[in-house]
C-alpha cells in the first residue's frame, strides 16, 4: 500500500521537569520540584485561563499541557473538527488516579477522581480544549513502540479518515512520568520532518 | 491486502446466557439477566440489581480449563474468545495468523479488591503496585498465551466503547494484510470499584434499566465477554461467514469527560461515518442495536442523534443492555457478536422493560423478538467516556 | 457562609477562586462560576462529608446547589430536621 505524504509539523516532549518543543529546550524547572508543581508551572506559562485544568488528574494534566505547548502558534482553524484525531499509548493506564480513587472509597467515593479512573479522559480533554472530534484511540502496551502508533496513524491518513493527527506516549505513576506528543498533518509546516517511525524516535532520545 | 472483512463467527458470556444460544434463548422468552448480587460482595448488594455471569470463579477457570487464580475478567475473555474461534470451524490457530485485540477497562480489579482487604489491615504486607500492575496489564496477554495467538496481540481502553473500537483495529490490520484472522472484542468484571464509582455519578437504577423509555432513570452494571472473528477474503472461503464488517467510524464528542452533548455530535459524527464507509444510506439500515444505557444523558443525546441523521427513516432499534446491563469495556464486543448474528438470520432483538417512549424522539425501540426479518444492513453504536463513539455497520 | 465558601473551593480544587471571589446570591453554575455536572456530586460529596448532609435525588441538586446561600439555607434546614 502506498503511503500518503505526511510530516511531523511539531512535537513537544516533556520529561525529567524539562520541555523539548520541535527539538529545542524551552522550559525547565529545577530537579526538586514536584510533579504537580511542574505541571502548574507548565500551565501558568503556556495557558491560564483554563481552570478546568485544576480539576484533572496529573494524566490529564501532563497530556493537557502537552498538546498545549505542542500547538502553540500552530493554527488548525482550517480543518474541520473531525479532520484531526488523538492517537495516544501508555503503560500504566490510569493507575495512578484508580489508586486515588481506591482510597476515596474507604468513607465517601469522589466522583470527580472516578471519572478520571479511564485512561482516555485525557484524550478527551484534548479534545475538547482543541475542538477535535476526529478518531481517537488509547492503547496500553509494556513501552512506547514508536513504528506501532506511527503506523497506525499513516494507516488512518491513507485512509483518508483523518487529515492531521496528535498522537504519542502520555505516561505518568506517581512521580514517574514521561510525554511525547508529535502533530502530524499531510502538509508540511515550516521546519517539518518527514512522518517516519525513526524520525520520530529520533525527537523522542 | 483483502479487500473485504468478514465475520467468520463470535460468541459471548454475560448475565443474559453463558453463551450466544443462552443469550437468543433469553431474549426469545424476555428474561433479562438482572438480578440482587451472587458473586460480588458489596454494601449496595440490596440497592442495585446487576446483571452478573451466572457462575462463581471456580467455575469460569473449569470453563475457561485455567486456573482459579487469574482475575474474573481474563476467565470470562478466554471463555468467549475461545468459543468465538471455535464457532468459525477453522481449527488450529497455529494455523493462521492470527491476532487478539482486546478491550477492558478494570482488568484484573477484582482481584485486586481481593488484595486490598488483606493489605488495608497490614500495608506491609503487600506490594499494591505489583498487584494491579501484573493483573491490569496481562488480561489480553494471558488470553492470547492460552489460545495460541502468536502474530499480534493489544489491548484498547477507550472506556465503554473500547470493545467496538477493538473490531475496528482488527478490521484495519486485515485489510492491510497483515493478518488473516482477528479475534477482536472485550472483557470486564463487575467490581466494587465500578459500581461504587456509576453510584457516584448517581446514573445507576435501582430497579431493572429501561433503556429509551421515558421513566428511565439509569443503568445497570453487568460483566462479561464478547468477541467477533475477523477474517481476510481467502479465509472468508473456507468457513461460512455470518456477515461483513461493512463500515466504522469513530469520533470524539469533544463535550466533557463524562456526558454526550444534548445533540449528540460524537454519535451522529460516528454514525453518519460507518454509514459513509460501509457505502449505505440510513434508510438501508435495517436495525440498530442501541448504545442504550438507560441514562438520561445518554439515550437523549443518542435518540436526537438517530433523529437527526435518520430524518424520518427510523429502522427498528433496541437496546440489548435491557437484559445484559452495562457490561463497560466488553459492550462493545457482546453487541457486535448480537447484531452480526442479527444480521445474519433476521433477528430483531427486543427492548426489556420498555412501557413509556420518549417525548423527544418520534421512535421507540422493538419490545419484541422475532426472527425472519430480511435485514442487508445492520448498527451497533458504542460510546463511552472521555467523549470516544463509535458505530458499526455489518451487512450481509 | 464564608467558611462553606472555602469548602467548596477546596472541594473543587477552584485554584484560581477566592472565597471573597464568590457572593452568597452569585449562580454556583453556567454562568456563575462556571461548574458542571460533576461539581454538583462533589458537593453532594460535600454536604455528606462535612455537614452530614444527604441528597438522595440528584434532581434537587439545581434547587439547592443555586448559590452559596441557598446550599447554607438547605444545611441549616436540614440540621434543623435531624435536631
Amino acid at each position: 500500500m502506498s503511503n500518503t505524504s505526511a510530516h511531523i509539523t511539531a512535537s513537544c516532549i516533556i520529561r525529567g521537569n524539562t520541555v523539548v518543543k520541535n527539538g529545542v529546550r524551552v522550559y525547565e524547572a529545577p530537579p526538586d520540584v514536584t510533579l504537580p508543581e511542574f505541571l502548574r508551572g507548565l500551565y501558568d506559562r503556556y495557558s491560564g485561563q483554563y481552570p478546568k485544568f485544576h480539576k484533572m488528574d496529573l494524566l490529564s494534566k501532563l497530556g493537557w499541557a502537552a498538546a498545549e505547548i505542542l500547538l502553540q502558534e500552530v493554527p488548525m482553524e482550517h480543518y474541520a473538527p473531525e479532520d484531526t484525531g488523538v492517537i495516544l499509548a501508555n503503560t500504566s493506564s490510569s493507575l495512578d488516579t484508580d489508586e486515588r480513587y481506591a482510597e476515596t472509597m474507604k468513607e465517601i467515593a469522589s466522583p470527580a477522581l472516578f471519572v478520571y479512573t479511564l485512561p482516555n479522559i485525557v484524550i478527551g480533554e484534548i479534545s475538547i480544549r482543541h475542538t477535535f472530534k476526529g478518531e481517537n484511540a488509547f492503547f496500553v502496551a509494556d513501552a512506547f513502540d514508536i513504528p506501532f502508533i506511527t503506523g497506525y496513524v499513516q494507516q488512518l491518513l491513507n485512509e483518508g479518515t483523518l487529515q492531521a493527527a496528535v498522537c504519542g506516549w502520555v505516561e505518568q505513576y506517581h512521580s514517574g512520568y514521561d510525554a511525547a506528543l508529535y502533530l502530524v498533518e499531510k502538509k508540511p509546516r515550516n521546519g517539518s520532518l518527514p512522518f517516519t517511525a525513526n524520525e520520530a524516535e529520533k525527537l523522542y532520545r | 491486502m483483502s479487500e473485504q472483512v468478514w465475520i467468520a463467527g463470535g460468541d459471548v458470556i454475560c448475565g443474559t446466557g453463558l453463551n450466544l444460544a443462552a443469550c437468543l434463548d433469553a431474549f426469545e422468552k424476555m428474561q433479562p439477566g438482572m438480578g440482587a448480587m451472587q458473586h460480588l460482595r458489596s454494601a449496595h448488594a440490596n440497592t442495585f440489581p446487576v446483571a452478573e455471569v451466572k457462575a462463581g470463579n471456580d467455575e469460569l477457570a473449569a470453563m475457561a480449563g485455567m486456573p482459579a487464580h487469574w482475575s474474573r475478567t481474563a476467565l470470562l475473555s478466554m471463555i468467549a474468545a475461545q468459543a468465538a474461534w471455535n464457532s468459525t470451524g477453522l481449527g488450529a490457530v497455529s494455523n493462521y495468523r492470527v491476532g487478539l485485540v482486546s478491550a477492558n477497562t478494570v482488568g484484573g480489579m477484582d482481584k485486586t479488591e481481593h488484595f486490598m482487604e488483606t493489605y488495608l489491615q497490614d500495608t506491609a504486607t503487600g506490594r499494591l503496585r505489583e498487584v494491579v500492575h501484573h493483573e491490569c496489564g496481562s488480561i489480553t496477554e494471558l488470553v492470547a498465551d492460552a489460545l495460541g495467538v502468536r502474530h499480534h496481540v493489544s489491548t484498547i481502553s477507550t472506556a465503554c466503547s473500547s470493545g467496538a473500537n477493538a473490531l475496528m483495529y482488527g478490521a484495519r490490520m486485515i485489510r492491510a494484510g497483515m493478518l488473516d484472522a482477528v479475534i477482536a472484542g472485550g472483557t470486564d468484571a463487575l467490581t466494587r470499584f465500578t459500581l461504587n464509582g456509576f453510584n457516584t455519578l448517581m446514573i445507576l437504577d435501582q430497579q431493572k434499566c429501561r433503556p429509551f423509555d421515558d421513566t428511565r432513570t439509569g443503568l445497570n452494571l453487568g460483566e462479561g465477554a464478547g468477541y467477533v472473528v475477523l477474517v481476510s477474503d481467502r479465509l472468508a472461503e473456507q468457513t461460512t461467514a455470518w456477515c461483513r464488517l461493512s463500515g466504522f467510524a469513530n469520533a470524539n464528542d469533544a463535550y466533557h469527560q463524562t456526558a454526550s452533548s444534548p445533540e449528540g455530535t460524537g454519535n451522529f459524527i460516528a454514525m453518519q461515518g460507518a454509514l459513509n464507509m460501509a457505502g449505505v444510506q440510513p434508510a438501508d439500515i435495517g436495525y440498530i442495536n442501541l448504545h442504550g444505557t438507560g441514562t438520561q444523558n445518554n439515550d437523549s443525546s443518542e435518540g436526537l442523534a438517530i433523529v437527526r441523521l435518520f430524518n424520518g427513516h427510523y429502522p427498528p432499534v433496541s437496546s440489548t443492555k435491557s437484559f445484559t446491563g452495562h457490561t463497560l469495556g466488553a459492550s462493545g464486543g457482546i453487541e457486535a457478536v448480537f447484531s452480526a448474528y442479527a444480521l445474519r438470520h433476521g433477528i430483531i432483538y427486543p427492548n426489556a422493560q420498555f412501557t413509556t417512549p420518549m417525548k423527544e424522539l418520534p421512535f421507540a425501540p422493538v419490545t419484541t423478538f422475532s426472527r425472519g426479518n430480511a435485514l442487508r444492513h445492520v448498527m451497533s453504536n458504542s460510546f463511552g467516556f472521555g467523549g470516544n463513539c463509535s458505530s458499526l455497520v455489518f451487512s450481509e | 457562609m464564608a467558611d462553606l465558601k472555602v469548602q467548596i473551593i477546596q472541594q473543587l480544587n477552584l485554584q484560581e477562586v477566592k472565597p471573597e471571589d464568590i457572593e452568597n446570591d452569585q449562580p454556583l453554575f453556567k454562568e456563575g462560576l462556571g461548574l458542571d455536572s460533576i461539581d454538583a456530586l462533589e458537593l453532594i460529596v460535600l454536604l455528606q462529608q462535612h455537614h452530614n448532609v444527604r441528597i438522595a435525588n440528584p434532581e434537587d441538586g439545581p434547587e439547592i446547589f443555586y448559590s452559596v446561600r441557598t446550599m447554607a439555607e438547605y444545611i441549616t434546614a436540614e440540621k434543623s430536621k435531624q435536631g
